[in-house]
C-alpha cells in the first residue's frame, strides 16, 4: 500500500466496502456470460454421465487425460493463495497484505474446481463415496497404500484448512461491513457471518494467536498437498512419471502457476475498482520476483528430468524424453518450455516487471504454459510406455473441452460473486500497516 | 472491587487510549476491556491477564489427529488383512501421510473451536455497549466499576480525551 498518500482508517473502510455496492450492468453481463459457459459445461457433463466415458477421447493406452490435467492444474493454482496468506505471513512480508485476500479466495475456489475433476473422471460418478473410509456391510476399508487415497485426504484437508483460514481472516472485516451497511437483509447476513465480533482486546488476543497457528499448519500442508498429487504419478513405474524430483518440481510449478493467476485476477480488479492506492506497482514487482524464482526452479526441473533419464540408462525413460521433444505432441512440449521458461525471463527487466500490461500478458502465457505442463506429463507419458505395440495417441473430444471451459466458468462464477459480496482486500490488515492515529502525530 | 456498572469511553487516538488504561489501572480499576479496529500490542500488553489458551486446543487437536490417523490406518488394515506384493499389512511409510494430514486437519479444526470458545465468538449480535465506530477508526475503553465510582471514572475518561462516554448497568 502506498503510505505516502493520506490513507486513513476511515478511508480504508469506505474504499473496500464500496466495492460491495450494487453490481454494475457490466458485472451482470459478465456473470450471465459466465453462467452460459457453465451451462455448456454442465450439459456436457450430463451428456457424459448419460452416455458413458466413451464420449471422451480416452483410448488405449491413455485413460488419464484432460480431466486429470485440469485436476492437477487447479490444485496447483490453489497453492499460491496459501503461500501468500500463510508462508509470507510467517515471514512477515508486508507486501502480501494488499493481495492475500484475493489469492486466498482464489485458493478456495480453485480447490472447489479441482475437486470436481476426479468425480467427472469417474465412469460411475454416483459411486464417488467409495473413495472415503466408511463402515460398510463387508467391513471392507479403503487401501491406505494407494496414492489416490492419499490424494483424497490431502485435497480434502487442504480444502477444509484453506476455507477455515479464508473465513477466519475475514471475521473482523465482516464486522466492519455489518457496522456500515444499512439494508436489513445485508445487515442480517453480515451480522451472522461476523459471529458477533466486537474488536475487543480479548478477541484480538485469541484471534491473532489462532491465526498464527493456522498459518503454521497451512505452510507444511501446502508442501504436502502437491507432493501427494505428484505421487499419483511418481509412484507408478511409467516412464516420465517414475522420478524422485516430482514433489519439489510440482510444488514449485504450483506456486508458479498460482502467482501468475493472482496477477491475472488482480490486474482487472485494480483497474475496475480503482485500487491503485492499495495495490501498487511494488506489489506487482514483488510477485514478479517470486515468479522469476519459481520459474527458475521449474526450468531446472525441465533440465534435470532429461539428464536423469539419460543417466539412468533406461531406454524407456530416454525414449520418453525423445518422444516428448520430437513426437506428435512436441508442439505442446515446446509451447510449455516457451511459456514457462522463456517468457518469464522478460521479468528480469525492471521496466517489464513494473509494467502492468506486460505483467498481465506474461501471466496469461504462464497460465497456458502450466496447463500444458500438466497435459504433457500425463498424456505424453501414458501414450508412450514400454511396449511399442501398446503405444497410442490421444485426441481430445468436444465434451472434454466443454467440461474444461465449464470448469473455468465455475471458478469465475465464485470469483465474481466473491468480489461483490465479501471484502476483496483485508480491511483490518491494511489498517495495521498504516501508522496508528495518535494525538502526538496530530499535534505535530 | 464491586463492578455492576459499565462506563465506556470512546477515543480517536491510540496513545490517549493507552494513557487512559494506564491511568485507570493506577487508580485501581482492574475490570477493563479495550476495543480497537486493529490489534494493538501496547493495549494487549497493558490488559493481558494471561497467555491465550488457544494453543492448548491446537496441541490437543494435532495430537488427537496423529493418534486417529495412525489408529485408523493400522486397525482398518488389520481388519481385512490382504497381502499385496509381499508388502507388510501394517506398512507405516504410506500411513504416515494420513497421520500427517489428519494432524493438520484436527489441529486446525480444534484451533477454530478454541478461538470460538475463548474469544466468545458465538453471539450473533454485538453487545449494547459496543459502538460501530470501533470497526472503523475509534478506540474504546470499557470500565467495570461500582455505582459510586461512575462519576470518578467518567472524570478520568474525560480528562484523558474521551470524545464520547456511554453508561450502562452490567
Amino acid at each position: 500500500m502506498n503510505q505516502e498518500t493520506t490513507i486513513t482508517y476511515s478511508k480504508v473502510n469506505r474504499d473496500i466496502i464500496k466495492m460491495l455496492d450494487k453490481p454494475s450492468s457490466k458485472w451482470l453481463a459478465l456473470f450471465l456470460f459466465d453462467l452460459a459457459v457453465l451451462g455448456i459445461g454442465l450439459f456436457c457433463f450430463i451428456y457424459q454421465v448419460y452416455t458413458g466415458l466413451g464420449v471422451t477421447g480416452y483410448s488405449h493406452p491413455v485413460f488419464w487425460a484432460v480431466y486429470i490435467s485440469n485436476f492437477v492444474f487447479w490444485v496447483g493454482i490453489a497453492h499460491s493463495g496459501t503461500l501468500i496468506s500463510a508462508i509470507l505471513f510467517l515471514f512477515r512480508a508486508r507486501f502480501r497484505i494488499s493481495i492475500y485476500r484475493i489469492s486466498e479466495a482464489m485458493t478456495v475456489f480453485a480447490v472447489a474446481t479441482a475437486g470436481l475433476f476426479p468425480l467427472i473422471h469417474l465412469g460411475r460418478v454416483w459411486n464417488f463415496y467409495w473413495l472415503f473410509p466408511y463402515p460398510n456391510q463387508r467391513e471392507l476399508w479403503i487401501n491406505f497404500k494407494s496414492p489416490l487415497i492419499w490424494d483424497v485426504f490431502a485435497v480434502s484437508t487442504y480444502a477444509t484448512v484453506s476455507t477455515v483460514f479464508f473465513f477466519v481472516g475475514m471475521i473482523p472485516d465482516l464486522a466492519a461491513i455489518r457496522d456500515r451497511v444499512l439494508e436489513k437483509p445485508r445487515k442480517i447476513l453480515y451480522t451472522i457471518l461476523s459471529l458477533g465480533w466486537k474488536g475487543s482486546n480479548w478477541e484480538w488476543l485469541h484471534y491473532t494467536r489462532a491465526y498464527l497457528y493456522f498459518a503454521a499448519f497451512a505452510t507444511p500442508l501446502v508442501i504436502s498437498v502437491h507432493s501427494v498429487v505428484s505421487w499419483d504419478f511418481a509412484m507408478a513405474n511409467t516412464p516420465g512419471w517414475h522420478t524422485t524430483i516430482f514433489p519439489p518440481y510440482f510444488v514449485a510449478g504450483a506456486i508458479f502457476s498460482g502467482l501468475a493467476l493472482v496477477i491475472t485476477l488482480v490486474v482487472p480488479i485494480r483497474i475496475i475498482f480503482r485500487l491503485e492506492e492499495y495495490i501498487t506497482i511494488a506489489h506487482f514487482e514483488a510477485m514478479a520476483k517470486m515468479i522469476i524464482l519459481t520459474s527458475l526452479i521449474v526450468a531446472y526441473a525441465y533440465i534435470v528430468e532429461p539428464i536423469m533419464s539419460w543417466y539412468s540408462g533406461s531406454p524407456h525413460e530416454w525414449g520418453q524424453v525423445v518422444f516428448r521433444a520430437t513426437g506428435p505432441y512436441a508442439p505442446f512440449y515446446w509451447l510449455m518450455v516457451f511459456c514457462n521458461v522463456v517468457v518469464p525471463l522478460l521479468l528480469w527487466f525492471k521496466k517489464i516487471r513494473t509494467n502492468i500490461k506486460a505483467l498481465f500478458i506474461i501471466s496469461l502465457f504462464i497460465n497456458i504454459g502450466m496447463w500444458f505442463e500438466r497435459f504433457n506429463i500425463i498424456v505424453i507419458s501414458l501414450s508412450h510406455e514400454f511396449e511399442p505395440g501398446a503405444w497410442g495417441f490421444y485426441k481430445v473430444s468436444l465434451v472434454e473441452l466443454g467440461i474444461t471451459a465449464g470448469s473455468f466458468a465455475w471458478f469465475f462464477m465464485f470469483f465474481l460473486i466473491f468480489i461483490k459480496t465479501l471484502p476483496a482486500l483485508s480491511i483490518s490488515e491494511l489498517k495495521e500497516i498504516l501508522p496508528a492515529p495518535t494525538k502526538e502525530a496530530k499535534s505535530e | 472491587m464491586k463492578s455492576d456498572q459499565g462506563v465506556m469511553g470512546i477515543f480517536s487516538y491510540v496513545d490517549s487510549t493507552i494513557h487512559t488504561i494506564k491511568k485507570l489501572k493506577k487508580e485501581g480499576y482492574g475490570n477493563l476491556r479495550a476495543f480497537s479496529p486493529v490489534p494493538n500490542h501496547q493495549i494487549e500488553e497493558e490488559l493481558k491477564e494471561h497467555e491465550s489458551p488457544v494453543r492448548f486446543f491446537t496441541l490437543t487437536g494435532g495430537t488427537l489427529g496423529a493418534i486417529c490417523g495412525l489408529g485408523f490406518t493400522v486397525f482398518t488394515s488389520l481388519a481385512w488383512p490382504i497381502m499385496t506384493s509381499s508388502k507388510p499389512i501394517v506398512s507405516l511409510p504410506p500411513f504416515m501421510l494420513i497421520v500427517y494430514e489428519l494432524t493438520i486437519l484436527l489441529g486446525v479444526l480444534s484451533t477454530l473451536i478454541g478461538l470460538f470458545i475463548n474469544a466468545r465468538l458465538r453471539r450473533n449480535a454485538p453487545a449494547a455497549m459496543y459502538d460501530p465506530r470501533f470497526s472503523e477508526d475509534k478506540f474504546g475503553v470499557l470500565v467495570g466499576c461500582s455505582k459510586e465510582d461512575v462519576r470518578k471514572v467518567e472524570e478520568i475518561l474525560k480528562s484523558s480525551g474521551a470524545e464520547d462516554i456511554k453508561f450502562e448497568g452490567i
